[in-house]
């Protein structure tokens, strides 16, 4: 079992009291807290290592160059990628999608292709595929989800035919919490050798990810979710299809040459990192993916999970509230509708409590409107969170419903 | 009233103007139609007024869908204008812009809120002063351009 008590401890936030009440946070689908180590190794870097990297020839430039390309390596095997190379270092999970949705969707998808994603896709799984859409005239379709928030995975089998270029999805849903399959999904998709970008943002933090087991083309992922510092995202690509692709952006530090008549660009990954790329903040995701090792994923996912079935038991016995995503299978992450009282409404109360959650629609209007509701209040826990923690959620919803009355 | 109760958001008249909104009806053939929208929220209001040939504003009414800080802005709005003049309006809207925006002090100012004081402790909210300004930006843009669309954003 995690040591919660020892865990908080790391967190000094935790420690604030917020309108005079102790801080229960409950926000971390929209970012994760950052224990101390983290911060400390950032501080570190930035007080007494700073330098530009990968280009120096004196002492705290090649140090530099070592404790960044580390990371890569840590990162590698943390996802269980088969070579260094196929990690790139973005600015965020974002940013990563639209890495590929630009370098491979131009270059290997044409007008009438497909591209499939989701209904539960976060608003940065959609939008850069409906730019690409836009300027070369493919197309998204969209795999259908169950009311309980499951794909319908029989569905997804149907749409899939060789004018499907892509299928593009998340791991784990920021909304509703939900599991999906993604190795049945890849490996139906590779039937037809389709491949696959997986958006594990919410899936890294608690849940093992082995990108060579999944056999996924891609998997994105960023640093602050992750209890790593915000500017940082992850971008894992097949080497094949990496070196095949053309740049993203352009810049220093991407080529082997340059002349004004032609340049010869750099070897992967650094194909794709123009420019002076985020140095403390690789460090520092580094530092955060050393703490989650320390702490033990095993334990971490475990804990998710007795969170998820206690917080869906206890939120379903509370008269008004209505859970949206229910799956069988999914990560302690709650929306939910109370009543007839607005969400942002409730966020205010509760935060008045302090008791910090996320209200609207959490980049993913598509999903309100499957559930035919305009917003959600969303409740997320991670490894400092306990059950206790679900309990004074739902003793504040209590008193929110007595005001409204 | 102590501080902590006067920088408290959720007020009585507001929680009651929420549950039962005054003037929440449509009217037929209005001299200005408004819809309000913010993006952020979801939350959707639809301003009707009528306005007589003096400029005197002889029904106003809303529908829509928010939060209680939006609803209740919105009927209290309502109930404060019917009667009043563009000019009056006008003027209101620039007094409770302060309110919103902390730049008013109740005591001394000589303002003519009445019951719309309620929104006095918005200001240390302020994720929450789009809620409260909704209608009121509704309206100045039904004044300005008779019938349209307005959004927060």
């Amino acid at each position: 079992m995690l040591d919660i008590n020892k865990i908080k401890n790391d967190f000094p936030i935790l420690k604030r009291e917020i309108h005079g009440k102790p801080l229960v946070y409950l926000d971390n689908a929209a970012t994760t807290l950052k224990p101390v180590s983290v911060v400390e190794r950032i501080r570190q870097y930035y007080l007494m290592e700073t330098s530009n990297i990968h280009r120096g020839v004196y002492y705290l430039s090649e140090q530099g160059t070592l404790a960044f390309e580390a990371v890569r390596k840590k990162i590698k095997d943390f996802i269980g990628a088969g070579d260094t190379s196929e990690i790139i270092f973005t600015k965020s999970a974002t940013e990563s999608i639209n890495l590929v949705a630009h370098s491979f969707g131009r270059t290997y998808i044409k007008e009438g292709d497909e591209i499939l994603i989701t209904e539960m896709e976060h608003h940065s799984n959609i939008v850069p595929w409906q730019m690409l859409c836009q300027e070369i005239g493919c197309l998204i379709k969209v795999i259908p989800i169950d009311d309980e928030g499951s794909i319908r995975f029989d569905q997804y089998e149907e749409m899939l035919n060789p004018k499907v270029k892509l299928v593009s999805l998340l791991h784990v849903s920021n909304a509703l919490g939900s599991i999906n399959p993604v190795k049945k999904i890849i490996d139906s998709a590779h039937r037809l050798n389709i491949p696959v970008l997986i958006d594990g943002t919410q899936a890294v933090s608690n849940t093992h990810v082995n990108v060579r087991e999944l056999d996924c083309d891609f998997y994105v992922f960023s640093g602050h979710k992750i209890f790593g510092p915000t500017g940082i995202g992850v971008l894992y690509g097949k080497a094949s299809w990496l070196e095949a692709m053309p740049p993203f952006l352009g810049g220093g530090d991407m080529i082997l040459s340059v002349t004004f008549e032609k340049t010869i660009y750099n070897h992967i990954p650094y194909k794709f990192e123009a420019g002076t790329p985020p140095i403390a903040e690789v460090i520092g995701l580094g530092s955060a993916i050393d703490y989650i090792l320390s702490i033990g994923l095993p334990l971490i996912t475990s804990h998710a999970e007795e969170l998820a079935l206690y917080g869906t038991q206890a939120l379903q016995t509370v008269p008004g509230i209505r859970l949206i995503g229910t799956a069988a299978n999914k990560r302690p992450i709650f929306s939910f509708v109370f009543e007839e009282i607005h969400p942002h409404d409730i966020g205010t109360l509760l935060d008045r409590q302090g008791i910090a959650v996320r209200t609207g629609h959490h980049c993913t209007q598509p999903v309100m409107h499957r559930y035919q509701v305009p917003a959600t209040t969303r409740a997320s826990f991670s490894i400092y969170n306990s059950k206790e923690d679900m309990d004074k959620l739902i003793q504040v919803l209590m008193s929110v419903k007595d005001r409204f009355k | 009233m102590n501080a902590s109760e006067r920088d408290e958001l959720y007020q009585e008249l507001i929680l009651e103007h929420n549950k039962k909104p005054r003037n929440y009806r449509k009217i037929d053939n209005p001299s200005h139609a408004v819809e309000g929208y913010n993006p952020i929220c979801g939350d959707h209001i639809y301003l009707y007024l009528k306005m007589d040939e003096n400029k005197i504003i002889e029904d106003i009414a809303f529908e829509g869908s928010g939060c209680a800080i939006s609803k209740s802005s919105a009927s209290l709005l309502t109930m404060t204008l019917k009667g009043k003049t563009e000019q009056e309006a006008r003027q209101l809207f620039a007094e409770f812009h302060d309110l919103l925006t902390g730049k008013m002090d109740l005591q001394k100012s000589g303002h003519h809120l009445g019951k719309l004081a309620v929104f006095s402790g918005i200001w240390q909210y302020p994720s929450r002063i789009k809620c409260a300004s909704l209608a009121w930006h509704a309206l100045e843009s039904a004044l300005k351009d008779g019938k349209k669309q307005v959004s927060t954003e």
